[in-house]
């Protein structure tokens, strides 16, 4: 019976993201293969952190809940900080790419840009993040029960869904916007994106309390879409332009007649 | 890119950080799993199929702690949030709840009994009221008149329980703090307050117990040999293990047939028991107390028929299986028809049984013959002289004989199995002169606290080993009767009948070591090490279980018991003595005897335990129903075709369900 709730919740998490990539990145193998490597970025960075955390854990005194505490508080950080790292590495492996895809391939232009790289980059960072934070969650909202016997919240499966799918967009957000701040040398930009990851990792130590930590997050992720809007070269009226299917460029692009 | 290939790697490395501290956190935070949970199981046979079902991904139910029977209709009818499982407390799991249950089973999910920690007031055995009817002597063929309890109906307190089919769970819980969450948690979110429905998120609970084998024993015989898949599985096994039996005077086990110059007394009794649930069968009055006495008296009439050996032998024989149609005394009797055991029925003179003997009021007990096989004269004078013997041995012992009504049949008992064969003499001992006076016969009341066996609470283990009971005191005068019986009945002299006691030391040890804690110092010196493991630290489970290479408790038990108190110390090496042989050249002991090797005590200024060999004519015999082995005949009406059904997990949890409307409008909303 709770098989409604397994759907219900993958799907609002991975709704808009999966959304997002079949029906702009699926038909261009270049961009998977590049939302792949991001993702796999990610991972890395995952796996560097957890170890780290994992060894502070076995050295720390497993008794004292304050430390343990601290120590989860600690590892929430190190994990922002090398994801943003890993980020950047990423930012700085793509730029060499560029290069020696230029060299190879017959044709004179890039064949993908840096900002759709950005997206891409994101997005992948995105799937892998929003992948790890759920699907244990997932896995156990398939039985029959429901959080709650011990006292916590019956909301727990909902919440969880809705903060990743609130991670997986912010995480696109925060690429497109991180690499156009590393292009154009504007590095209190890059401070900002990592100053708002901070911000909505500590904000979940607000749970159980959903409302104070998913509205602040939806907050942020307002804002840092429409950054990553203008940053990305939108406008007012663009955004006019193409809801009314009259942008020429994006037209021209996909070969529609008007 | 090579970065793709590395990738699914370093993911299988990796173990969810984001949140939680460990990968089934979130597990916990939804289920509390159960603790001791002790189902009950399928058992099948050639016609039927008796016991309970869960399916495959278990049995969930809203959780209803039922009050009393009246609030069994919200169960059945008025809730709203069906399928129930009920929470019964013992008092409540009667015969009409439970049957009433069966019928609404649609809505029912599973049952939960609170097993209480003292007895109930009320009697309750979950036994039919007439015991093995269709495999005992008393059929259509024999007397039409006695079949099927007409004359007397052994157990009228039985509800016939144990014989019905659910296909619900029925878990039996211990009153502990597990069961008090349960209670809490019930209390919490699923009381009905003002006569409105409990709101959801209501408390539910999950048992599995789902058994493989189904309709009766022919069925899921046929199906064990399906060869289908490279791993077979079977569904099901058939109910067995082994008789032990022993002789006053050494047989020739080897050589299988009539003996020509033996004439044996069988002193008969039966090892199991069982309950509703699987594997809690405590069988203190039902089987112990015979058992016991038997034990006790082979240990006072070592001496005697050593020194001044008596004509006939007496056998000394412990029948397992007894419960479920007698698998043990019929396979016995098969072996021996068939020249397949140590004597014939040809040899057999006499049968003495010692049944349940335990609760004697005013220190009676009555001597119960059969009397179709009595209307024979030969049969009727032999009957007479051996309940003759029986009044001499009870001379000056504080125990009277009598009989009962003469038109009165056999009480179920394994000399049933006997007569059936042929007509042999035979007396039946119980503590009843009619039906039984065991008011929870077969069930898991039946323990040390039924048969008033307490300790003061000062003492510790060691203590309460030592310490004599009155039951013990009884059980010991029940004891010499029985020896001093058998001796004169082998052919022994009346002077020899003082000399003849048993050992009330003796018997309060055993009572303490089968029914409260067998893992005690003197069962550790009576066994070889590598049964030290197998010994427990809760009362000896007398459930006959299925007939694997392994026996089960009680027999392996009885079956040292019996060599230490019948045998004798020998100085014989480790080697010779678990090959059989005195020394190197022997070659002829192993047809006689059997040698055991067995711990032994720790001295008191050592730490090694001082191991010895004994010889004794103890043995094992299969206790494998003929229709199994070697006839095959899965729809027999003859032997027992008992088995039980195989099943992969037994286990219960409980946890919160949210509404079904909330988890349809959650699937919407993704």
């Amino acid at each position: 019976m709770t098989a409604s709730v397994f759907f219900g919740c993958t799907f609002i998490a991975f709704g808009p993201a999966i959304a997002l990539f079949l029906f702009t990145i699926a038909r261009e193998p270049l961009r998977v293969i590049f939302l792949i490597a991001g993702a796999f970025f990610w991972l890395v960075s995952l796996l560097l952190s957890s170890l780290v955390w994992f060894i502070s854990v076995q050295i720390s005194n497993k008794d004292s809940a304050v430390q343990q505490k601290g120590l989860l508080i600690f590892g929430v950080v190190l994990s922002v900080l090398l994801q943003e790292t890993f980020r950047f590495a990423y930012y700085k492996l793509l730029k060499k790419a560029n290069e020696g895809l230029l060299t190879l391939s017959q044709e004179e232009t890039m064949p993908i840009s840096i900002r759709q790289l950005a997206y891409v980059s994101g997005l992948g960072f995105g799937f892998m993040s929003g992948a790890f934070s759920v699907v244990n969650i997932l896995a156990d909202s398939v039985g029959p029960g429901t959080v709650g016997i011990h006292g916590d919240s019956q909301h727990y499966f909902l919440s969880s869904a809705f903060m990743t799918m609130a991670i997986i967009l912010l995480h696109m957000f925060w690429g497109v916007v991180f690499f156009d701040a590393c292009e154009k040398q504007r590095w209190w930009a890059v401070a900002a994106v990592v100053v708002s990851h901070l911000i909505v990792s500590c904000l979940t130590f607000q749970n159980p309390e959903y409302v104070a930590s998913l509205v602040p997050t939806y907050i942020i992720l307002f804002l840092m879409g429409v950054w990553a809007f203008y940053s990305a070269g939108g406008s007012l009226r663009n955004l006019k332009l193409c809801l009314t299917c009259k942008d020429k460029d994006f037209l021209l692009a996909n070969h529609r007649p008007r | 890119m090579d970065l793709l290939s590395n990738k699914w790697i370093v993911n299988v490395l990796i173990c969810c950080f984001f949140i939680g501290v460990g990968c089934n956190s979130v597990e916990k935070k939804i289920y509390v799993h159960l603790n001791y949970t002790v189902p009950c199981v399928r058992l099948l046979n050639a016609t039927h199929q008796i016991g309970c079902q869960s399916s495959l991904s278990g049995n969930v139910g809203v959780l209803h702690v039922l009050e009393s029977e009246d609030n069994l209709d919200w169960v059945l009818s008025k809730g709203p949030n069906p399928p129930y499982l009920v929470i019964l407390e013992a008092a409540l799991f009667t015969r009409s709840i439970m049957m009433k249950l069966k019928n609404g089973s649609n809505r029912v999910a599973g049952v939960a009994v609170v097993a209480p920690n003292t007895n109930p007031t009320e009697p309750f055995s979950p036994y039919t009221t007439c015991p093995n009817e269709n495999t005992g002597v008393y059929t259509e063929k024999y007397d039409p008149a006695y079949a099927h309890c007409n004359v007397t109906v052994w157990n009228p307190l039985g509800n016939g329980l144990a014989y019905e089919e659910f296909d619900f769970p029925i878990f039996s819980l211990k009153d502990d703090n597990d069961t008090q969450v349960i209670r809490q948690c019930f209390l919490d979110h699923n009381q009905v307050v003002n006569g409105s429905a409990p709101q959801y998120p209501l408390c539910a609970m999950q048992l599995y117990s789902h058994m493989s084998a189904v309709t009766d024993t022919a069925t899921c015989m046929r199906r064990n040999d399906i060869n289908f898949s490279i791993s077979p599985e079977g569904v099901c096994d058939p109910l067995g293990d082994s008789n032990v039996w022993a002789s006053s005077r050494p047989i020739n086990t080897t050589q299988k047939g009539h003996k020509n110059s033996e004439n044996v007394i069988i002193a008969a009794a039966r090892l199991d028991s069982r309950s509703f649930f699987f594997d809690i069968a405590p069988g203190a009055q039902s089987s112990v107390t015979g058992f016991v006495s038997l034990l006790a008296a082979a240990h006072a009439l070592r001496n005697a028929t050593q020194e001044a050996p008596p004509n006939r032998t007496i056998l000394y024989t412990f029948f397992q299986g007894e419960t479920f149609d007698y698998i043990g005394s019929s396979r016995m009797v098969y072996d021996m028809e068939n020249n397949q055991f140590a004597v014939d029925l040809d040899n057999v003179h006499s049968v003495l049984e010692v049944g349940q003997v335990g609760l004697r009021s005013d220190s009676q007990l009555w001597l119960h013959s059969d009397p179709v096989s009595r209307r024979n004269s030969s049969v009727n004078d032999e009957v007479r002289k051996l309940i003759e013997n029986l009044q001499v041995a009870s001379k000056d012992l504080n125990v009277t004989v009598n009989q009962p009504q003469a038109s009165q049949p056999l009480p179920p008992s394994s000399f049933q199995r006997f007569l059936r064969a042929r007509p042999i003499p035979g007396i039946v001992i119980e503590d009843h002169q009619s039906v039984f006076t065991n008011r929870y016969y077969e069930s898991m009341y039946d323990n040390a606290e039924y048969l008033n066996i307490s300790y003061p609470s000062n003492l510790t283990a060691d203590e309460q080993l030592e310490h004599i009971t009155e039951t013990a005191t009884a059980l010991t005068e029940v004891a010499t009767m029985v020896a001093r019986a058998l001796y004169i009945q082998a052919g022994g002299e009346e002077s020899r009948l003082p000399s003849i006691t048993a050992e009330a030391r003796l018997v309060t040890r055993m009572l303490y070591s089968l029914l409260i804690k067998s893992n005690n110092s003197w069962f550790q010196e009576i066994i070889p090490s590598e049964f030290m493991s197998r010994l427990t630290e809760k009362p000896t489970n007398f459930y006959v279980g299925v007939a694997n290479w392994q026996s089960s408790e009680p027999t392996f038990l009885v079956q040292y018991l019996l060599a230490n108190l019948t045998g004798t110390v020998v100085n014989v090496t480790k080697e010779d003595c678990q090959h059989q042989r005195e020394d190197d050249k022997d070659k002829e002991s192993h047809h006689l005897y059997h040698y055991m090797w067995v711990q032994g005590s720790v001295p008191p200024n050592g730490t090694q335990r001082e191991s010895f060999c004994v010889r004794s004519t103890v043995h094992l015999s299969k206790a494998l129903s003929p229709a199994f082995d070697p006839l095959k005949e899965y729809t027999s009406t003859e032997y027992s075709t008992w088995t039980e059904s195989r099943w992969k997990t037994i286990k219960g949890r409980i946890f919160l369900v949210a509404s079904h409307e909330l988890e349809v409008s959650l699937r919407q909303s993704g």
